[in-house]
């Protein structure tokens, strides 16, 4: 053990109060923890944090760590203050995907619990931003030694800088009515397909794949990934109008009008004088508001696949940016359905590899060279569901126009020969 | 070297394999989900077969000790499998509805906490902070435990018009991600320059290009080869710090908190939103943020009374407006407001569209 325990007068305003704190719990591993390893880490850890939130600044540095074979998935952290706070001087985190869809049996979590306490700090967290485990704090040496160890019982690291990342997808078909998709289908094909990319970093930066089952994206991928693939139907909503009534006896009339039918972002739903609901299923848009208030009477259709957005991520640089459409629909039912979607993330991440700039993402790319020239180099057609509005500036060359309306209906025409 | 391991590259785990029976059972075919109260959601399938979910919150920095409580309560009380969400809750899934009270009061006599279901306010989303991240301007575990113990009647119950998402980030990379509120880092001030270091520790044309609006430049400073910043154009974003940390950002008294509203990643109802800048200038005050957390109780306040059901916060605010938000919550509305950056025109209101 270190020469004294650190005292932490600022860290200990934070035991009280009813949330569980995680100060109590760093203090329990210095306090009670039978390994001295484990004592002295987190001791020094409690003084360093404890200096951080007395000068309100951060003494962690990054640095090169990882683990033979691979580049990326250590996030190396060395202490400024290792004079002052010397056992926690490399203090690594190890991101560690998580099985697709976020499940664990107990023994599961407590085989990894072990390893950990084995190798590491004795913290974990579940799950980082970005999807992984995060197993917080061990020196360079244990980050080979711990990933050595589970990886042999199947666990693999993460993304970490300029790579494909780890991906995230919801609850899904195991649990959850509203699911389109196999979500941890797709999940495993997307990663699995990409594992060099995710351990060797070489991409102009990261890159995402999130996986939500129904447009209620719980997994924020609209928003946070590069490649967001989203559940949805083409067919009708399905409609049971014993439980509509039901719920119109028990929610009351008004009720149901003035929070399912006039919220219907494209006044797709209508009420009758019988309490029936009627659904102009060609102007529904998926939004999910009704399926979301009336889960017993209402579910999506039978004919269901993706749509894929691209390009969506947070601040830096340009700004915030959400994904765009850039596949409407995809069905995902046969092994070639899979393998058409891999393929298309392939030729996004090949594109950008070779036309983005160091450090700029996927969407930023986009933002930079045009819509246009992104699908063109991806070989995609133009598609409306792909814009909210067309543009309204005047400022464009349309000398090419009357070939590419020739080629629009010409495509029509295919499309509907193909229906035929 | 010659006894290196070579690792096996197997990627992401397939997740069926730690799935409850019952859910691997009724994959894909389930029919309806009902909410028996707080924090327990009850799944039925096709089949008829039914799932009872206790949802968690926990501190999300989990010891070793803490660990192993929450996976004893899912031996000795459930079924031995769990879930995490997105917002790091951990959910027990079991099949038998007899196991739900007595797994409940296992998992509150431990001290953890069962919410954050339908229209509470869940867990609050947060980064690494001062606990483990090179950049960060505030702590994140220390702001969300401050903030949980003050919102956790709201976790615990469903007091809200819908759901509410809160999440907190430590610089303006904000990994935090979307919320109906978040609590981000503001720097106000531009970065202080070690010119000593530069040379030997940041590549300069990448720490240039990185500028969002080039403010950075190249110099020669006390002879030896720095950058320098341009203050007036400098946003005080802290995009160089990472690249170059002698660019210091982070400020004992110039590092500020701002709150943002109405960021919804939800197709529902309307198409997903950003969240707006609200309030600015707010002192990053460990160990327990009382100024930003008043100020997200305030917001709470306004829109639990002023709200309709399944309004989420930007839902609400269309429909009443800005200037309203801005009256009902006694916040300050200034120039910060106004957007400047591309595309700013979108964001002014080119209409006769006024509520007085």
């Amino acid at each position: 053990m270190a020469d004294k325990i650190y005292d932490t007068p600022m860290l200990d305003e934070l035991e009280h109060g009813e949330w569980p704190s995680f100060i109590s719990g760093i203090k329990r591993l210095r306090d009670n923890h039978e390994d001295e390893r484990i004592r002295s880490v987190t001791n020094s850890l409690l003084g360093q944090l404890e200096h951080s939130y007395e000068t309100r600044k951060g003494y962690w540095k990054g640095g090169t760590v990882s683990v033979y074979g691979y580049g990326g998935g250590i996030i190396p952290r060395f202490s400024e203050v290792a004079a002052s706070f010397p056992e926690s001087k490399e203090f690594h985190t190890l991101r560690v995907q998580p099985p697709a869809g976020n499940f664990y049996t107990t023994d599961m979590l407590n085989q990894l619990a072990d390893s950990w306490e084995k190798y590491g700090s004795g913290l974990i967290t579940f799950h980082g931003q970005t999807g992984n485990i995060m197993f917080i704090g061990t020196d360079t040496d244990n980050t080979q030694h711990f990933f050595d160890e589970i990886n042999e019982y199947g666990w693999d690291l993460g993304g970490a800088g300029p790579c494909v990342r780890t991906g995230m997808s919801c609850v899904g078909a195991a649990r959850c009515e509203m699911s389109c998709a196999h979500e941890h289908v797709i999940h495993r094909h997307l990663l699995n397909n990409f594992t060099d990319d995710v351990h060797r970093p070489a991409l102009p930066y990261k890159f995402k794949f999130k996986i939500s089952g129904c447009p209620n994206d719980c997994q924020n991928a609209i928003e946070r990934s590069d490649f967001a693939v989203i559940g949805t139907w083409r067919d009708d909503m399905k409609v049971d109008q014993e439980q509509v009534k039901a719920y119109c006896e028990t929610k009351g009339r008004q009720y149901l009008i003035d929070n399912v039918i006039s919220r219907c972002p494209t006044n797709a739903l209508a009420l009758t004088d019988d309490n029936e609901l009627q659904v102009d299923n060609r102007n529904c848009v998926r939004c999910m508001h009704c399926l979301n208030v009336m889960p017993k009477a209402l579910s999506p259709g039978d004919d269901k696949g993706v749509t894929i957005l691209i390009g969506g991520k947070r601040t830096l640089k340009i700004g915030d940016l959400m994904g765009t459409v850039i596949v409407p629909f995809m069905k995902l039912e046969t092994e070639e359905d899979y393998e058409q979607l891999v393929e298309f993330a392939e030729e996004v991440i090949d594109f950008w590899a070779e036309n983005g700039l160091e450090h700029e993402r996927c969407g930023e790319m986009i933002e930079r060279i045009g819509l246009v020239n992104f699908l063109e180099g991806l070989d995609i057609d133009v598609d409306p569901h792909m814009i909210s509005n067309p543009r309204n500036v005047s400022y464009v060359r349309t000398d090419g126009w009357d070939e590419a309306a020739k080629e629009w209906f010409a495509k029509q025409a295919e499309k509907k020969a193909a229906q035929a | 070297m010659s006894e290196m391991r070579e690792p096996i590259e197997s990627g992401c785990p397939d997740g069926f394999q730690y799935m409850h029976p019952v859910m691997r059972k009724n994959y894909g075919n389930w029919a309806y989900h009902e909410d028996p109260r707080p924090g327990v959601l009850l799944h039925v399938a096709h089949s008829g077969d039914k799932i009872w979910t206790i949802r968690v919150g926990t501190q999300r920095i989990l010891d070793l000790y803490t660990l192993r409580k929450l996976t004893e309560i899912g031996d000795k009380y459930g079924d031995g499998y769990v879930h995490f969400t997105i917002r790091s809750n951990i959910e027990y899934q079991v099949a038998d509805e007899a196991k739900v009270e007595p797994l409940i009061k296992a998992v509150e006599e431990a001290g953890f906490i069962v919410g954050g279901t339908r229209n509470s306010v869940t867990t609050l989303s947060h980064t690494q902070g001062w606990l483990h991240c090179d950049i960060p301007g505030t702590d994140a575990s220390g702001v969300v435990k401050a903030m949980m113990d003050e919102l956790i009647d709201e976790f615990r119950n469903w007091n809200m018009p819908n759901r509410v998402h809160i999440t907190t980030s430590c610089c303006q990379i904000n990994c935090g991600g979307q919320g109906d509120i978040a609590i981000n880092v503001q720097h106000t001030k531009p970065p202080r320059i070690n010119h000593d270091l530069v040379a030997n520790v940041c590549e300069r044309p990448s720490v240039v290009a990185r500028c969002p609006v080039a403010a950075i430049r190249p110099a020669m400073v006390n002879g030896k080869p720095s950058l320098e910043v341009d203050e007036k154009k400098c946003i005080c974003c802290g995009a160089c710090f990472p690249p170059c940390p002698p660019m210091q950002i982070n400020d004992a008294e110039y590092t500020k908190l701002a709150i943002w509203v109405g960021g919804n990643h939800s197709n529902a109802r309307g198409k997903p939103t950003f969240q707006k800048l609200v309030a600015a200038g707010i002192p990053n005050n460990p160990p327990r943020w009382p100024e930003a957390t008043a100020i997200v109780k305030n917001i709470l306040k306004v829109y639990k009374e002023d709200a309709k059901d399944w309004e989420r916060i930007n839902d609400w605010i269309e429909r009443i407006g800005w200037p309203r938000f801005f009256e009902l919550t006694g916040l300050p509305f200034t120039r910060y407001h106004v957007d400047n950056w591309r595309g700013a025109r979108k964001n002014l209101n080119a209409s006769t569209h006024i509520r007085f």
